[in-house]
């Protein structure tokens, strides 16, 4: 178990070289001669006007919110996976379409209510 | 001490100080959003510090829930926070003589558990280290697995009812909040 992680912070360390290098290599050989545009913020082209916060939909949240559930029985879903094999088949099946069932249904009414589409959708409950 | 336990002393105390210093970042900052980001230090170092205490599984629940899905949250949250150009203060310490006692009651506890607690496991890790790697405990997820669906098969369905209420929960709430705003 400690070797498969060291793996891991091999990774992770290449990961970090990797940004590292790129960023200091492009900042030696890179001429520097800023102006009034070079300096501004990257917006595609386009000059930057007001302020970078903006207050963001409320949607996101909700999405955000919605994921983490699902992450979290992504996650109690690796046990299950890891011990299928020795289990015997059709118990390990049904006790996990079960668990994936019940939200599966909690998926479906928020779907059918509308909570998953933008804000169009609100406006027609209103009515 | 050889060579593998220095390592191994060195890997922890990078991440031991990547906490703290990246908690103190979250703490101290004065910009909201530094401090969001600097969470998502400290909970990556936590979860290599639960690989320092063998729990593989939490390791990586730490990483899946809590760095990428519960700090994307905090992140919307931090976006959503109405006016938040004048949000600066981060931590503005509104009742110091409330917040004092209190810190100091969680600070007492989490001494009493670090002092409580038996600590032998990752201490027979490290012995390990430089002699016999196969004999070093195995996978936590395995045996969490064989508990989930043997002897704790039914919890596991009634998480799923908890996640259920929760989903339900979260979507009430935000739909009730997004009417309200129109």
């Amino acid at each position: 178990m400690l070797f498969d992680f060291a793996n891991v912070l091999v990774f992770i360390l290449i990961g970090l070289l990797f940004v590292f290098f790129t960023l200091v290599f492009s900042w030696m050989v890179r001429p520097h001669k800023p102006d009034k545009d070079k300096a501004s913020t990257y917006e595609c082209g386009e000059r930057p006007f007001g302020s970078a916060w903006v207050q963001f939909n409320i949607r996101f949240y909700v999405i955000a919110l919605i994921f983490i559930i699902f992450d979290v029985e992504v996650l109690l879903l690796f046990p299950w996976a890891v011990v299928f094999q020795t289990l015997p088949r059709g118990v390990a099946l049904v006790e996990v379409l079960i668990f994936i069932g019940l939200l599966l249904i909690g998926l479906a009414y928020l779907w059918k209510q509308g909570d998953l589409e933008w804000v169009k959708t609100i406006k027609k409950d209103d009515e | 001490m050889n060579i593998s336990e220095i390592i191994y002393h060195l890997i922890f105390y990078v991440f031991a100080m990547l906490v703290i210093g990246s908690a103190l970042v979250v703490a101290f900052s004065r910009n909201i959003l530094y401090s969001a980001f600097a969470l998502l230090l400290t909970l990556f170092g936590v979860a290599g510090l639960y690989v320092f205490l063998q729990a593989d599984f939490l390791a990586a629940a730490q990483v899946l829930i809590y760095v990428g899905g519960i700090l994307v949250l905090i992140l919307f949250g931090v976006m959503l926070t109405h006016q938040i150009s004048n949000v600066n203060l981060s931590n503005p310490a509104v009742k110091p003589w409330l917040a004092g006692p209190l810190v100091l009651i969680i600070l007492a506890g989490l001494i009493w558990i670090i002092v409580k607690t038996d600590w032998s496991g990752p201490k027979i890790w490290l012995d390990l280290i430089g002699s016999e790697l196969k004999i070093l405990p195995g996978p936590t997820t395995q045996q969490i697995g064989q508990a989930i669906m043997g002897k704790y098969l039914l919890p596991f369905e009634v998480v799923s009812v908890l996640l259920l209420a929760a989903l339900l929960g979260a979507a009430y709430l935000a739909r009730s909040r997004g009417k309200s705003n129109q």
